[in-house]
């Protein structure tokens, strides 16, 4: 980067941060081929302890922090689980478990319910087992679910169905909502495949048509309407087929922090795809400070970064300049446009050869695990 | 989730199990907590929330507000309810009962 004196957080105006995405394991059952966690996965021996978790949940609270997402990986195969739950209610923390729910039972949700956990969000794969089984490579997982979320409703706790979508499994959308509805879950995700890491490996397995995401679009408005007050739903589109560009992470660096299992503190789940960022590590330095100073959010905090078209539009504090992980993958430079954005000089060449694999057969899955090979660099 | 609540001054107004109404005191603010979803409070909101206990009717609520702020009861009660019905359609808001 250059040699420039970035701007910290406070000489941005930006506040601390509202909540931590806390990635407690890369370790998971399920091998899905959209998974968010890095192509590089952390091994169990890296992973920090319950008392480093504690730490950093003692510090999330002081410096203002309201709400912590336990996800993973898998999040529930930590045996500490308890304990960082139980750690983070007592502090006043929102608690939310984000999981696949395979390894659960009833007495361990029923006594997560007791130590005050607030939430739970459990991912489906598709709505009947042969193709979800498929999708995330765990035989007999979707049936599993099915039964977890009945126990998650059974102790009483509120549940959010994860819902990821792609061309796989996009015509089974209504199925979804009713799944959500016969669970009885106050919410619905709807969320559309986002091409980074493992996904982008597996793009063309994934990506809709636009008539496909139109059609989807269609029947969410109308679910939306049909079902208030009933069931919220919240959906994200591919943003490929948008017009503008997401206001990722509603700006880098500006509400959120994300933390991978060995402590490295990202202003994404995806950051570690930028190869020139160096992060800063909770075991060396304190959260605070890293909001405050770490080069890895200064460095794209604010609007100076940025090149035209972004500079001088009028929508660079709306945006922020789209999301920096998908200007990274697909143009080689974090700084650039991102290229879901209509007014990026490759957004036409991207559009085209996504809608052009959305065309085609679909390829075999690249699935999740450990160590695998990528034959052709995307 | 129930269906959709109709607010009047008999009703008794509480908290879901899954929203939280507190005070974070890093920040010295109010704000209502639930799923992926954070609300910050006014001054009048704050008010009216302390006094959402699962028990108290919608009446009694305003009431209170009433005598501490000596205000006229009525302005105050289609204050209450106007709000208490704007967060009840947002889900964070429901009947106890």
């Amino acid at each position: 980067m250059d040699d420039v004196k970035l701007k910290k957080a406070s000489e941005h105006g930006i506040q601390p941060p509202l909540a931590l995405l806390a990635e407690l394991s890369h370790r998971c059952p399920l091998q899905c081929p959209y998974c968010s966690n890095p192509v590089q996965l952390e091994k169990k021996t890296g992973e920090l302890t319950t008392e480093e978790w504690k730490s950093v949940i003692d510090q999330a609270v002081e410096i203002g922090m309201h709400q912590i997402h336990l996800s993973g990986g898998e999040p529930t195969v930590r045996h500490d689980l308890e304990d960082i739950v139980g750690h983070c209610t007592k502090k006043g923390l929102y608690t939310n478990l984000i999981t696949s729910g395979v390894l659960l039972n009833p007495d361990r949700l029923k006594k997560l319910e007791e130590l005050g956990l607030e939430h739970v969000q459990l991912s489906f794969q598709d709505t009947e087992s042969e193709n979800a089984d498929r999708i995330g490579g765990f035989k007999g997982g979707h049936e599993k679910k099915l039964e977890v979320a009945k126990w998650v409703r059974d102790v009483d706790l509120p549940l959010t169905c994860n819902c990821v979508v792609h061309r796989q499994n996009i015509d089974n959308l209504e199925n979804f909502i009713q799944m959500a509805l016969d669970l009885d879950a106050e919410r619905v995700e709807i969320a559309q495949v986002q091409y980074y890491g493992w996904a982008l490996k597996n793009r063309a397995a994934f990506i809709p048509t636009p008539d496909q995401l139109d059609h989807a679009t269609e029947i969410v408005e109308k679910a939306r309407v049909d079902l208030k007050g009933k069931l919220v739903i919240d959906y994200v589109i591919p943003d490929y087929y948008a017009k503008h560009p997401k206001n990722c992470m509603g700006g880098w660096g500006r509400r959120f922090l994300n933390m991978n299992p060995k402590g490295d503190v990202l202003p994404c789940h995806a950051a570690e795809t930028i190869p020139h960022l160096k992060f800063d590590n909770v075991r060396e330095k304190s959260l605070k400070w890293i909001w405050e100073n770490s080069e890895a959010f200064n460095i794209y905090r604010g609007t100076d970064w940025m090149p035209d078209p972004c500079k001088t539009c009028d929508r660079k504090e709306i945006d922020w300049g789209g999301c920096r992980c998908q200007a990274m993958a697909l143009t080689g430079d974090a700084k650039n446009t991102d290229p879901a954005c209509s007014l990026s000089p490759l957004h036409q060449e991207i559009f085209s050869m996504a809608a052009d694999e959305a065309k085609r057969p679909p390829p075999e899955f690249i699935y999740r695990r450990y160590g695998v090979r990528f034959n052709s660099p995307t | 989730m129930t269906d959709i609540l109709k607010i009047n001054e008999s009703i008794v107004p509480k908290f879901p199990k899954h929203v939280r109404f507190r005070f974070n005191k890093p920040r010295k603010e109010w704000v209502i907590l639930a799923p992926e979803r954070l609300v910050k409070m006014d001054p009048i909101a704050v008010e009216i929330l302390q006094l959402v206990d699962g028990e108290k009717t919608v009446k009694i609520i305003a009431n209170e507000l009433s005598k501490k702020f000596n205000a006229p009861l009525e302005t105050i009660l289609d204050d209450v309810i106007e709000m208490l019905q704007d967060l009840s359609d947002k889900g964070f808001i429901e009947e106890n009962g």
